[in-house]
């Protein structure tokens, strides 16, 4: 009997640990944090200077994002609302899709569940992944999402990178000197940006950690909230548990 | 309060109905921690019934709005998230509990003489749970939702004969569209829920008519006292009632766990793919079933043939119906079985758990034929059932229950 249940939890576990495996380009990882809201916000700032032109954030209100942010209203109305929108609009864009499809081969999706869709490691990698190929139709290339038809809209801050970045490397550092011979990102720029590497990387990951703070929302209310609902069930347990023992203690 | 209730039950059998199905009720006492399941089944319903109420409220069933309206909830409906995730979760949950609890039928002959009725209403109650998961599934309007329905009914495409026709009937459309949508939303919503409320009343009430089975497999009403009570029995209400809030809590507690820091569950409870609208135009690489449909849908993808594949997977459900006339042996519980029929218990969990994965991952030669020779494991569990229970060799069965 006992190793039946055994071999059941035994299944059951290997179950969760064959989980989701994959077969993708080496990436970096990063720990997203949606109480760090000055990284939102500068995500925020970022999304609305370089991708709101094309990318739609159409499940999403202004509103919300701004209260979520530490944004006053009335702040968020005079810097980063365009025209008569208002703040209890949805983030939608008005760039037509078909437009977009002539010009880009496919329209460019909406971006509001992309964090969940895709994970953020899969942004932060792919958003550091373009290089210079001139085989393509904008002059890049991604390692992360070959042939994407996406022009490389950050290079200003990035630069261009000359050839395909190492992405997902451990860095490593010359024992002698303490330099960093190598390390994750690009090696050789072909044209510079206003960025360095780092500040690069930060902004993306500035960006990246809006984008999974705008896919799910809720995400902070609900930790919140699980955190009483499970003290609650914890008593709840306690007295749950000593009334049956009440009740049970005749019986043999 | 007691003249209100003695007015009611002068017009109505309350008084009776609770003696009947709650405080005189006798379960065996001995049950252990496999008998939390069916309470729990109970739970979970009531869960899946009251978020399920309130996200139809805010729920859009075209194929213009369903996925957006499901953003509304999880973003302006007031708490829509959380009801979301309750009833997103609940479903998951709703299959690991039933699937526990059909474990422990399975461990304790819970199916044998005389309660065969009990584990038909079981098992039609998973079938239309099945349905019900399989429509609900739909509703997200996501790339999943859309191709994982696509694959399901065009399963009956492979049918002969009739099979066009009836994935075309099933559909409503030649393809899945906002017709197949608003269908299978008025049958997850109304046609379904009735149905599996009254078979959850018939599962019950049959059971109490015989009375609950026990790990020991022994029939307590085979030895009462002199007021006719089961020397083995204690009334369900208050031990049991008590025993199962204990249950409920620590039930919670996981559940809860899950809905508030991991809904998505890795990609298994809520698959990662379904955050994008469904695309008709757009084959996903990889189509996934969610995870309690995966063991049969390995099945599937084992048989080279079509329609073969379909017989097999819908012989792997309905070769359960008929399990309690398979089952020669002497002895109900599996305490009392011999090696053979704990080997074969034991070899039946493994194959359904590792089919489960199979089903789960894109295949490969060498994972078809573990499928294969899993699939034909699973179903020697019951073919091989008649001879050896049979044959083997049972311990003898105590006269009163063990504890």
């Amino acid at each position: 009997m006992k190793n039946i249940l055994f071999a059941f939890f035994l299944c059951l576990s290997s179950v969760v640990v064959f989980a989701s495996g994959g077969s993708q380009a080496p990436m970096d990882h990063i720990e997203t944090d949606f109480s760090d809201q000055e990284s939102l916000q500068s995500g925020l700032s970022l999304y609305s200077n370089y991708c709101f032109g094309c990318h739609a954030l159409q499940y999403a209100r202004y509103e919300r994002a701004a209260n979520d942010l530490g944004i006053p209203n009335k702040i968020f109305e005079e810097n980063l609302l365009v025209g008569d929108t208002k703040i209890g609009q949805l983030m939608s864009i008005s760039m037509s899709s078909d437009h977009a499809k002539v010009w880009f081969g496919s329209p460019p999706p909406d971006l509001t569940l992309v964090a969940r869709l895709r994970g953020p490691d899969w942004l932060y990698n792919y958003l550091r992944g373009f290089y210079a190929d001139p085989k393509r139709p904008y002059g890049v290339n991604n390692v992360i999402f070959k042939d994407v038809g996406m022009p490389h809209v950050l290079a200003p801050l990035q630069g261009v990178c000359a050839e395909a970045p190492h992405l997902g490397v451990e860095p490593v550092v010359d024992p002698l000197s303490g330099n960093v011979v190598s390390s994750s990102g690009c090696s050789e720029f072909s044209s510079k940006g206003s960025l360095s590497a780092a500040e690069y990387d930060e902004a993306i990951y500035n960006l990246v950690n809006f984008l999974e703070y705008v896919g799910e929302p809720s995400r902070a209310q609900s930790e919140a909230m699980g955190r009483n609902v499970l003290i609650f069930l914890a008593f709840l347990f306690i007295f749950a548990y000593l009334l049956n023992k009440e009740y049970w203690r005749d019986i043999h | 309060m007691q003249k209100l209730i003695s007015w009611i039950d002068d017009r109505l059998p309350i008084v009776e109905a609770f003696e009947n199905h709650m405080s005189k009720y006798y379960a065996p006492k001995n049950f252990n921690i496999w008998y939390i399941f069916g309470v729990l089944s109970m739970v979970v319903l009531v869960n899946q019934l009251l978020t399920g109420i309130w996200l139809t409220m805010s729920y859009n069933p075209t194929a213009e709005g369903a996925f957006a309206s499901v953003e509304y909830i999880m973003r302006d409906v007031e708490y829509g998230w959380l009801l979301r995730y309750l009833h997103s979760t609940g479903a998951s949950a709703f299959f690991i509990v039933v699937y526990l609890h059909m474990f422990r039928g399975l461990m304790y002959g819970s199916y044998k003489k005389p309660r065969e009725l009990i584990w038909l209403f079981g098992m039609t109650i998973y079938l239309a749970l099945m349905a019900e998961g399989f429509m609900g599934y739909l509703l997200p309007w996501g790339q999943m939702s859309y191709w994982g329905a696509q694959v399901i009914v065009n399963l009956f495409g492979a049918i002969p004969m009739i099979g066009d026709d009836l994935s075309l009937w099933i559909r409503g459309d030649y393809l899945i569209s906002g017709i197949t949508l608003n269908r299978f939303f008025a049958l997850h919503v109304v046609a379904l829920p009735i149905v599996i409320l009254a078979l959850v009343v018939l599962h019950i009430l049959a059971l109490h008519t015989v009375g609950s089975n026990n790990p020991d497999g022994i029939e307590i009403k085979e030895n009462k006292d002199e007021n006719g009570i089961p020397k083995d029995g204690i009334p369900f209400h208050p031990f049991y009632s008590v025993h199962d809030i204990v249950g409920i809590v620590v039930f919670l507690f996981v559940f809860c766990g899950v809905v508030f820091y991991f809904p998505e569950m890795g990609g298994y409870f809520l698959e990662y793919a379904n955050f994008e609208p469904s695309n008709p135009l757009k084959t996903p690489d990889h189509i996934a079933p969610v995870w309690y449909f995966t063991p049969f849908y390995a099945m599937l993808r084992a048989v080279p043939d079509a329609f073969l594949g379909v017989v097999v997977m819908g012989g792997a459900i309905a070769i359960l119906f008929v399990l309690p006339w398979l089952d020669r042996s002497a002895v109900k519980s599996i305490r009392y079985k011999g090696i053979i029929s704990k080997i074969a218990l034991a070899s039946l969990v493994v194959s359904f758990v590792v089919l489960g994965y199979l089903g789960v991952v894109i295949a490969t030669p060498e994972r078809t034929m573990w499928a294969r020779i899993l699939t034909g494991v699973y179903f020697a569990y019951f073919i091989l059932m008649p001879w050896y229970t049979k044959i083997e060799k049972t311990k003898p069965v105590p006269e009163r229950v063990t504890g």
